[in-house]
């Protein structure tokens, strides 16, 4: 019976961990570090102790977490699976692109793997190049995979339960300067969500911003600053990134007239140029070119007042949109 | 005793007469791309698949014909594949380097080199939960054993006594490099050790053999003992593509590979046992004419329809 809890973020993937593994026997919960200390983050506290050994701790080794659960996972498992930094998935690239998006396609169906990969990225104050990166582009330009950021405490509850009900490979990335944040209602134990959809944060008339992840939050403070200043944004945030909601995005650039996309990634193949061009060729009249905001194409420095220069925040999202909806 | 090896021989001249038939259908045209033969290792493949139990997972490399073959998927369905056919196992999805027959108990070839290892440790751990005694086997090459992910695979089997074994078909080349000049020592079985598993040189070319520790190897690892690396010295007669221009082939190699290859190994002990010639040869008859067969109507099916490209991506 669905309940609501006061829970944050990393509470609320905890909740649907267990929500998982008590609901789908099949489910397995593994990862470096994820069964007796809990994981890094305390996401998967409480696991090994309800659960034995269905939760359990790895060694540090990428290609085999995610080789076993695409093997484990073509046998009627249903891995959830840890790779601890999104940096750490790129020494493990293979298992996830040329072995887990294959298996459905190449078998015709007649195999499949339905695994859950729980990873977190972005940048957060002192960390260095090796884990700050924003990675998500990379894996949406991966067919069959499914890839979706959280930003809210029910959204990580939702996303994680549609997730591993799944039966494709899906990679769901958290953000760890989310974990820790306010508790928030959360409505824990309801029916599976959907996969995909986007969701209007701010009803705005003047322009659009299509947001997801991290960025979520600065946008809607952005937006807030440009009230103030008379201009009113539609905030559009897109947890599914694939499926990604391409006619939420064109139905609210089309009323608004403008778009801004905003994300943490660096904008050069990023995936803002792949919904400003969606938004294009659809035809879409725009009063103004589109824009993105995201990191510049930089490495990312440790120093925090040196990430700060590089990193859209709430001032330099409002400064970009101002700039566009005032031309 | 001679009936068995009579049936080993069978199985073995179905494997190389099913590549013989690729590579001359490959050469006049209708089979395209890389095309990886296993001619001269087949013994692996049989003695292995003649142990393995239908729950037993497989995962097998792009020089997989024989592995598919031998664990039992019909010749006809890999032709199509092949071919590019709507027959074809993967429905022409797959090729000759990456198809897979999970319904025969093929789990895959994997034109990654090393990849398969790790999926059969995930494979071995499912049987962990779902109440199977499932082993996984995962074959690769000797080029495999420098693959990072194949170290991971040994130590996560290891660390897990999860029952998978290990099959390291040691033809001497990694691709078109011999395997000795990219490794200090040269038994690559001795690397068994490092990971706390048992590993075994073991001589390839003979099935009775391969079996013999194939077999053993199963059986710790159902009984919870861990994994087994089995390093198997074989002998491709072939180049490691069709096209390979096998320029880095000693004077006089190719002798001896053909001297100590296993069907004509097999035969001779036949012979030597006084089993008949025109029995022993009536087996090569069989098996090519089964190949023609075969091959005749995966030819004759039709195309993979362009319309279904784009399907099964998604559930």
């Amino acid at each position: 019976m669905p309940e609501t809890r006061k829970l944050n973020y990393g509470e609320a993937v905890n909740a649907a961990l267990h929500r998982l593994m008590a609901e789908l026997p099949e489910t397995l919960v593994y990862g470096e570090d994820v069964g007796l200390p809990g994981g890094v983050f305390g996401v998967t506290r409480g696991l090994r102790k309800q659960f034995g050994d269905r939760a359990f701790d790895t060694p540090i080794s990428e290609s085999a977490i995610l080789g076993s659960a695409v093997g484990a996972a073509m046998m009627g498992r249903r891995p959830i699976v840890e790779i601890m930094w999104a940096d750490f998935s790129l020494v493990a690239l293979d298992q996830i692109v040329n072995q887990a998006a294959n298996v459905r396609y190449v078998s015709g169906g007649r195999l499949t793997a339905p695994m859950t990969i729980r990873t977190q990225q972005g940048n957060a104050p002192g960390a260095c190049a090796q884990h700050s990166q924003c990675l998500e582009a990379l894996f949406l330009h991966v067919p069959g995979l499914r890839v979706c950021m959280p930003s809210t405490p029910q959204d990580a509850y939702d996303l994680l339960v549609t997730a591993v009900h799944c039966d494709d490979p899906v990679l769901v990335i958290e953000n760890r300067t989310l974990y820790f944040g306010a508790k928030e209602e959360v409505t824990v134990g309801g029916p599976v969500q959907p996969m995909g959809g986007a969701r209007v944060r701010r009803h705005g008339s003047d322009v659009t911003v299509v947001a997801w992840g991290a960025m979520t939050a600065r946008v809607l403070d952005a937006a807030e600053a440009l009230a103030a200043d008379g201009i009113e944004v539609e905030v559009l945030e897109t947890p599914w990134l694939n499926p990604f909601d391409t006619e939420a995005v064109l139905a609210s650039a089309g009323r608004t007239g403008r778009l801004a996309v905003v994300h943490e990634a660096n904008v050069t193949g990023g995936f803002g140029a792949e919904v400003v061009a969606r938004v294009a060729g659809a035809g879409v009249p725009l009063l103004a070119p589109p824009i993105r905001v995201g990191a510049p194409d930089v490495r990312m420095p440790a120093a925090p007042i040196l990430a700060q220069a590089l990193l859209p925040d709430a001032d330099r999202i409002a400064g970009e949109v101002r700039a566009l909806v005032k031309g | 005793m001679s009936e068995r090896r009579l049936a080993d021989l069978l199985a073995m001249w179905r494997v190389r007469a099913f590549e013989e038939k690729v590579r001359e259908l490959r050469l006049a045209g209708p089979i395209v791309g890389s095309v990886h033969l296993c001619i001269g290792q087949e013994a692996i493949p049989v003695g292995a698949c003649d142990v393995l139990e239908p729950e037993d997972a497989l995962f097998a490399t792009y020089r997989g014909h024989g592995w598919a073959l031998a664990r039992g998927v019909p010749a006809e369905r890999m032709f199509a594949e092949l071919l590019g056919r709507e027959t074809g196992v993967n429905g022409g999805r797959g090729g000759s380097a990456y198809f897979t027959a999970a319904e025969y108990g093929f789990h895959g070839e994997n034109s990654i080199v090393g990849a398969g290892a790790p999926i059969a440790c995930g494979a071995a751990l499912a049987g962990r939960y779902d109440g199977s005694n499932r082993a996984a086997v995962t074959v690769f090459g000797d080029g495999a054993m420098n693959q990072g992910a194949v170290h991971e695979a040994m130590n996560f089997a290891a660390a897990f006594s999860l029952p998978v074994v290990f099959v390291c078909e040691n033809n001497r080349y990694s691709e078109l490099t011999p395997i000795a000049d990219m490794v200090r020592t040269s038994r690559l079985a001795d690397r068994a050790a490092a990971y706390g598993m048992p590993g075994y040189r073991i001589d390839g070319n003979d099935v009775e053999a391969v079996r013999f520790h194939v077999r053993d190897a199963l059986e710790v690892a159902k009984e919870n003992g861990g994994p087994t690396l089995l390093e198997c010295m074989t002998e491709r007669i072939v180049g490691h593509y069709i096209g390979d221009a096998e320029n880095y082939r000693k004077p006089g190699e190719m002798d001896r590979i053909r001297a100590r290859e296993p069907i004509a190994r097999l035969r001779a002990g036949l012979l030597a046992d006084g089993v008949p010639a025109d029995e022993v040869d009536a087996v090569e008859a069989r098996a090519r004419a089964e190949m023609e067969t075969a091959a005749a109507a995966a030819l004759a099916a039709p195309f993979a329809d362009p319309a279904t490209a784009r399907e099964h991506l998604y559930a």
